[in-house]
């Protein structure tokens, strides 16, 4: 176990609240939600917890809620005044439950409906609109934990604990000479993605366009339009769902953020082609290494420049993988038997390779994600990357397929443009070029052995492309 | 390279049940011309390594051929058996053939 840098000088606690009531224009500003919508003024100064805020203090918490503004009155409620709060994701199973009670120590459910048979044993308070100023006022005494998920690959989810003061060290104040941002996200607020963008909305001066679960993209980006979203973040594969919807025209952003995935220069192109004028910025972020780094010239990849500068966020580029050492990772997993975050060094190993060419540094893949053909490592990203290059192609997955010979090939499922043809002699010649691109740019082991048109692709409930490994 | 295939005719094709041949060795020739590779001729006794293909070629093949038929002699057969001329590769297909 070793002891995060950022304890050597603890900061001046300030819960979520305070940081609320010292901003300007509260009353001016919104958290948009798809069924209500909440001022900022309220939340800050209100409760929706029925006047049990004060029992909460020190308590460990699981938010579970359906509506994912609860989740984010629940964390202005609670930040300073619990001890920990677990924040759970919208496809947290009730099966992981039980494991999750347990290992975080939860003695209270938050939650914006009466809980299952299941979970009555546990205390419970109910989450609503803030309608109530507070009775008394809450005192900050608290450096509350704040707990998030990981998307694991397999098996018991994991539990990142986060603090506040790392979870907003990479925001900025909103310059001065610009109306406040509207931030809008395809993420869900509940994992590490979209918890920024709320942060980022509620300290940083702007109101916030929240998501709500299965909400089909024409219908987000009807309201991200009618609120007038000015600042949009989502994943790439977020991104390239929303560029084949005729909706996404009526946006007229200031800032468009592309994080979670790795951003190939495809999708960076045809959002440039979308929105010519408007600054397009990708971030490297994960929920165990916080807030890396954004790039910001359009271009996929990094500098290679960003590695051993120093500064707030350090990186280096070790076996492959980058790692990163700053005030803002994770602090440690919870659990008995969890594997250590960060390293004796400090640096928390991503887990995502990258691979230098010239002056720059790209992302390659993940660690575990490796398609092993015969020894020889393939990435399914780098594969997708050419196949995405292809005109015709809207997005692509490469995975394993089992084989005998080698233990794996390399296969494609691509999904076309709408306007092209699925079957057919065109098909056919739009899948010999992207064999043949392929062929042209990448080893023989690399190139998929197969391509297939599909009509879509399953994403996982965290907006990334959903990858099973063989 | 058809022609090879045709020459070499093995003796239980004279049996009731057809043989693979043409298909295999057609996917070969397909295969070796998409890898950049050239195809030693096809005799009955070639020896697979010497056949001019690596075992990214051969992965390719037998899962072509898996797609094209239906079925993957290596996942089926009940005894761990590697094919080592072309020889055994056809027999070993057209056994597991249902």
């Amino acid at each position: 176990m070793t002891t995060p840098r950022r304890n050597a000088t603890p900061p001046v606690r300030r819960s979520l609240r305070d940081i609320l009531r010292a901003s300007p224009r509260l009353a001016d500003r919104w958290l948009w939600g798809a069924r209500r919508r909440v001022r900022l003024s309220d939340a800050a100064y209100g409760t929706g917890l029925g006047g049990r805020l004060a029992e909460l203090a020190g308590r460990t918490a699981l938010i579970r809620v359906g509506d994912p503004i609860f989740a984010a009155l629940a964390l202005i409620e609670l930040d300073g005044v619990a001890r920990r709060v677990v924040l759970c994701p919208p496809d947290l199973s009730d099966d992981d439950l039980p494991y999750v009670i347990e290992t975080a120590g939860i003695d209270v459910l938050v939650a914006d409906k009466e809980p299952a048979p299941s979970l009555r044993r546990l205390d419970f308070a109910l989450i609503g609109a803030p309608a109530a100023a507070l009775a008394a006022e809450p005192t900050s005494t608290h450096d509350t934990e704040w707990v998030m998920f990981t998307s694991g690959t397999s098996g018991r989810p994991k539990m990142v604990v986060h603090s506040l003061a790392g979870l907003t060290g990479a925001i900025r104040p909103a310059a001065a000479d610009e109306p406040p941002p509207i931030w809008g996200t395809f993420y869900d607020i509940r994992r590490y993605g979209g918890l920024q963008i709320l942060l980022r909305g509620l300290v940083g001066e702007g109101s916030l366009v929240l998501t709500a679960p299965h909400e089909p993209m024409t219908r987000l980006l009807g309201r991200l339009s009618r609120r007038g979203a000015t600042h949009i973040t989502g994943t790439p594969s977020h991104w390239r769902a929303a560029l084949m919807n005729p909706a996404l025209r009526t946006l007229a952003p200031r800032y468009l953020r592309l994080s979670g995935e790795i951003a190939d220069q495809a999708v960076l192109d045809t959002l440039k082609a979308a929105f010519p004028h408007v600054p397009v910025g990708h971030a490297y972020a994960s929920t165990e290494a916080g807030v890396g780094f954004e790039v910001t010239d359009r271009l996929e990849g990094f500098p290679a420049s960003f590695v051993g500068a120093g500064g707030a966020v350090e990186m280096k580029v070790e076996d492959g993988s980058l790692r990163i050492r700053s005030g803002r990772t994770a602090s440690h997993y919870l659990g008995p038997d969890a594997p250590a975050l960060i390293e004796a060094d400090g640096f928390v190993d991503t887990g995502d390779m990258v691979e230098r060419r010239g002056d720059r540094f790209y992302f390659v893949g993940r660690r575990n994600g490796v398609i092993n053909v015969g020894g020889l490592k393939v990435h399914p990203e780098e594969v997708e990357a050419v196949i995405n290059g292809h005109p015709a192609v809207r997005m692509s997955l490469v995975r394993g397929r089992r084989n005998p010979i080698t233990g794996a090939i390399v296969v494609a499922d691509v999904v076309l443009n709408e306007a092209e043809p699925v079957a057919g002699p065109a098909a056919a010649a739009i899948r010999e070029q992207i064999m043949t691109a392929c062929r042209a740019r990448l080893a023989p082991f690399k190139s998929p052995a197969s391509v297939r048109f599909v009509p879509s692709l399953a994403m996982t409930a965290g907006g990334k492309l959903e990858r099973t490994f063989a | 390279m058809s022609e090879a295939a045709l020459r070499t005719r093995p003796e239980q094709d004279s049996g009731p049940r057809a043989t693979l041949r043409p298909a295999i060795a057609a996917k070969f020739a397909e295969i070796a011309a998409a890898q950049d590779r050239t195809l030693a001729e096809l005799t009955d006794d070639l020896v697979l390594l010497d056949s001019g293909l690596d075992s990214l070629c051969f992965a390719l093949i037998v899962a072509t051929l898996e797609d094209e038929l239906g079925f993957d002699p290596f996942t089926i057969a009940e005894d761990v058996y590697f094919p080592v001329t072309f020889g055994d590769f056809v027999r070993f297909y057209d056994d597991a053939a249902p």
